[in-house]
């Protein structure tokens, strides 16, 4: 793109300032501030800080890669220029805000923010530290792109590991603290609300450890060629799995299940979406409808308020899922002729009037207004009564293990290819003969399927259902999901639900600001890795296969 | 799917037809019964009818930011009601200091322009950093791909003007001289209601002079007709497709100033509705079309007003009222359905561009 290489001061300005902007809105949208409370080691960093930091060594980095073909001083300068730049940007921020009031306008510039950011210290010295900082932070990471790959990728996970034990720490403690044997390390390892400083070096000391096993292992099979795995081995490996996800919430107790539960309900109903947008290539943003419709129609059927039926849970669900079938059926008729983004803004404007219809006085005889509906029955298995999360999370497993069974056995079937041809063209599809009405109104259907499905738990889940649980949000949380996890991959959905919804459950703090990560997050995919983080093999061929420029790797990954 | 162009009839169409036809029905039967009902006056009729027309306004000039970016990009800018939010809000905080100081009470006139000033370039600063960031890197990449950074956008957008702005409603300072009403043609219409149609017309006068005299007015309509042709006798097309975001962005913020004197309240989820329906009233006159976007805000914003007090309350239902938004959608699917040209502009939405 350029024509004569950028100098070094260019370089670290642009990418300064880009950090420095980054962490300047981190602080100003309260991101610092709230997150200054989550320790991450005791007395000595907080996540808060951590942002800032990431911040700076991302900044740095990115600017000392770039000029890593000219020489390791300009490297090192530009890596030191760039961390005192965005530090400069900050210290403007602070010295903005201690100088005059400027929270009239941005409520989270508050004193604490201020305070964090200045180390404690009065302002002059805490922004002439905050330069400091910026300095350190830079030199370390142009001086990461010294070390030999391997190195490298040791030093990251240390310091990814840290993080993320000391985040969950509160967590951890009350698991660890469960199981008795191991019980008495929680106090060495952690302190107050993060880990220790023995804690951090001794986690430090087995990824480090565990790296150079690792790595002295992947050399040893190097030599050989990869085998690939024997049907037993499958097998073995998919016992395991499932024994693990039977004995999980067992270990990991009663929060972790709730936790659990959650990202079971987004896994149905990622896989009901991945179907419609993954597989067949349509976008649907509506999709919170069948969620909505499943849920209502098993509120209507088994809540004796109403008075309308009041059947067992289990005789009301084939019931719920028929009706949100027939619903995917009769929304997927009008908008068959649609593509793109028509397609989206129409079921967008359906998922609203269903939840506004729900919402309105003028049905309130059947859905209950703006009071939801409530009593819903729980199901009953056997003489057990499914009423916590712990027995609900089997059922939840039950029905996430179906629905990812029935994908995909219907990716690999005719069906699943016939889909598949219409995401990549419809004209041509039509043409090879694949009847475009009947499969786009399966796709609808067995997506709507699975949607109605997490809906009828959801319901028996709350026992009450109020019609804004059911708003836009939701549709753009499993899209969000969807698209982390790679569109059109099952495992994928999988990791999607955790990471966008397991996460932020853990995180309380984080949940104020989840739709501008998940928004940053949509942006950022789309433009460095559109195949989603854990793409099917075929897919990932398909992305990687023509041509190794980033442009091939977009219209491969993304239908039309 | 090609079927329909070849006059071939379907079930599926003819399925549709019977479902238009009897919405219909039910649209004369609810007016008839509430007209024979002689449940309003003639003088509420003519408010909501203004009042109508007043919203319509607003959502043409939001519209009109699609169409355009529509027009030259082909893609929908899904992120445009939080440009139309970031402009009002932003400008809000001026406004209230100006109030503070005593400015606005003393030279109201100028205060307004500040204002709308302030908005207007807030919301065009913000669509040009979308349309930087978001769009101009995945301008080669497969439809659906920018759809989905749009939708990330928006999101984004709100969620940090969210984050620095606090989750409250924030009220605009009112001002004196708006109060009251005046009497045109006989017809008593509200002092803000008057300068929003009025400014709105003029804004809508100016951007259809700028696209249809001016030479990089030309040059749009050049891009939105053939871009590699454009290019080829030597337009910038980048240039262009920056000059188109940032006028949807400077009509955004206008827009959003009137909406702020309307409704006299700012906040950061104030963007998503006036937004889907401006894109419905988009769509309703034709996307890609200057002033099918006009026409289409104006029917919707009249449509909504009136359309629930007069077919929805003959049919007997409680609280027409709660239903407005869902008219708005509805009227969406529906134009999708059957007329998916618009209003005034061709067929575009089974188009694969």
């Amino acid at each position: 793109m350029k024509t004569q290489p950028a100098t070094v001061f260019q370089t670290s300005m642009r990418f300064g300032l880009i950090g420095g902007g980054a962490a300047v809105l981190f602080s100003l949208v309260g991101m610092v501030e709230v997150f200054g409370q989550r320790t991450i080691i005791g007395g000595v960093v907080s996540m808060g800080q951590a942002f800032v930091a990431i911040a700076m060594l991302l900044s740095a980095y990115a600017a000392a890669r770039q000029l890593s073909s000219v020489s390791s001083s300009a490297m090192l300068t530009a890596g030191g220029l760039t961390g005192v730049t965005v530090g400069a940007l900050l210290a403007a921020l602070v010295l903005l805000g201690t100088s005059i009031n400027i929270r009239d306008v941005f409520v989270s510039a508050s004193p604490p923010l201020f305070e964090l950011l200045s180390f404690g210290q009065s302002p002059v010295p805490g922004m002439l530290l905050l330069l400091v900082a910026g300095m350190t932070m830079g030199l370390a990471a142009a001086a990461l792109l010294f070390l030999s790959p391997a190195m490298r990728s040791t030093a990251i996970s240390v310091l990814l590991a840290v993080g993320v034990v000391g985040l969950l720490a509160d967590l951890l403690r009350i698991i660890i603290s469960q199981w008795a044997y191991v019980a008495p390390l929680v106090e060495w390892v952690f302190s107050g609300k993060g880990l220790s400083v023995p804690g951090a070096l001794a986690i430090a000391a087995v990824v480090i450890g565990l790296d150079v096993l690792a790595n002295r292992r992947r050399n040893k099979a190097h030599n050989l060629a990869a085998l690939p795995a024997t049907a037993l081995q499958k097998r073995m490996r998919t016992g395991a799995l499932m024994a693990l996800l039977l004995v999980l919430p067992l270990l990991l107790g009663t929060y972790v299940s709730e936790v659990l539960d959650q990202v079971g309900l987004y896994v149905l109903m990622g896989l009901g979406l991945n179907v419609v947008v993954g597989f067949a290539g349509l976008l649907d943003l509506g999709y919170v409808g069948f969620f909505a419709i499943g849920a209502y129609v098993m509120g209507m059927l088994t809540s004796p308020e109403l008075g309308l039926a009041s059947l067992s849970w289990w005789s009301a669900l084939p019931i719920a899922v028929g009706v949100t079938v027939l619903a995917g059926m009769l929304l997927g008729v009008p908008v068959l002729n649609m593509r793109g983004d028509y397609l989206a803004i129409v079921t967008l404007g359906f998922g609203e009037i269903i939840r506004l219809l729900a919402l309105s006085d003028a049905l309130r005889p059947w859905t209950g207004g703006s009071q939801g509906i409530q009593l819903i029955a729980k199901p009953v298995v056997g003489t057990v009564v499914l009423d916590d999360q712990l027995k609900l999370y089997y059922l939840i497993l039950a029905g996430c293990l179906l629905a990812g069974f029935i994908s995909s056995r219907l990716r690999d079937s005719r069906l699943g290819r016939a889909w598949m041809a219409m995401r990549e063209d419809e004209d041509v599809a039509q043409a090879i003969g694949i009847n475009l009405v009947a499969t786009k109104l399966l796709a609808f259907s067995v997506g709507a399927a699975f949607g109605g499905l997490s809906g009828a738990i959801f319901a028996a889940k709350l026992g009450a259902i109020y019609p804004n649980s059911f708003g836009l949000l939701i549709s753009i949380n499993v899209l969000a999901l969807l698209i982390i996890g790679g569109m059109g991959s099952i495992r994928g959905v999988i990791v999607g639900a955790l990471v966008l919804v397991g996460l932020p459950e853990l995180l309380r703090e984080f949940a104020e600001f989840r739709l501008l990560v998940y928004g940053a997050l949509l942006v950022m995919m789309m433009l460095y890795r559109p195949q989603g983080l854990w793409p099917e093999e075929a897919r990932k061929l398909e992305a990687h296969g023509d041509g190794d420029n980033s442009n091939g790797d977009q219209t491969a990954a993304i239908p039309a | 799917m090609r079927k329909n162009s070849l006059g071939r009839l379907t079930i599926t169409d003819v399925v549709m037809f019977a479902v238009g036809l009897g919405l219909a029905g039910v649209i004369v039967a609810g007016s008839a019964a509430t007209l024979s009902s002689g449940k309003y006056t003639l003088a509420q009729w003519q408010d909501l009818f203004i009042f109508g027309l007043a919203q319509g306004s607003i959502y043409a000039l939001i519209a009109l930011g699609y169409t355009l970016v529509y027009g030259v990009l082909r893609m929908i800018n899904f992120a445009h009601s939080e440009v139309f939010m970031s402009g009002p809000y932003t400008a809000y905080f001026f406004a209230r200091y100006m109030f503070n100081i005593g400015f606005l009470q003393a030279y109201p006139v100028a205060g307004l322009l500040i204002v709308s000033a302030i908005s207007m370039l807030t919301s065009m600063a913000i669509a040009l950093t979308v349309e930087r960031i978001a769009y101009r890197p995945l301008r080669k990449a497969p439809r659906l791909v920018p759809l989905i950074t749009a939708i990330g956008a928006s999101f984004f957008l709100q969620y940090t003007f969210r984050g620095l702005y606090g989750s409250g409603i924030d009220r605009y300072p009112e001002l004196a001289i708006l109060k009251g009403s005046i009497s045109v043609l006989g017809v008593r219409v509200l002092v803000t209601q008057a300068l929003v149609i009025v400014a709105a017309a003029v804004f809508m006068g100016l951007l259809y002079a700028f696209v249809m005299l001016s030479k990089t007015g030309k040059a749009m309509r050049a891009v939105s007709e053939d871009k590699e042709t454009a290019q080829l006798m030597g337009i910038d097309v980048d240039r262009i497709i920056t000059t188109t975001f940032a006028l949807g962005g400077a009509l955004a913020g206008a827009a959003g100033v009137l909406y702020a004197l309307i409704f006299g309240q700012v906040q950061f989820y104030m963007g998503f509705v006036p937004g889907i329906k401006a894109f419905t009233a988009a769509v309703l006159g034709g996307i890609g079309n200057v002033p099918g976007a006009m026409v289409g805000g104006l029917f919707l914003g009249v449509f909504e007003s009136v359309g629930p007090s007069l077919f929805l309350d003959g049919l007997g239902i409680p609280a027409p009222n709660q239903l407005k938004d869902a008219i708005a959608f509805t009227m969406l699917v529906f134009v999708l359905i059957f007329r998916p040209s618009g209003i005034l502009g061709e067929r575009l939405a089974t188009k694969k561009a």
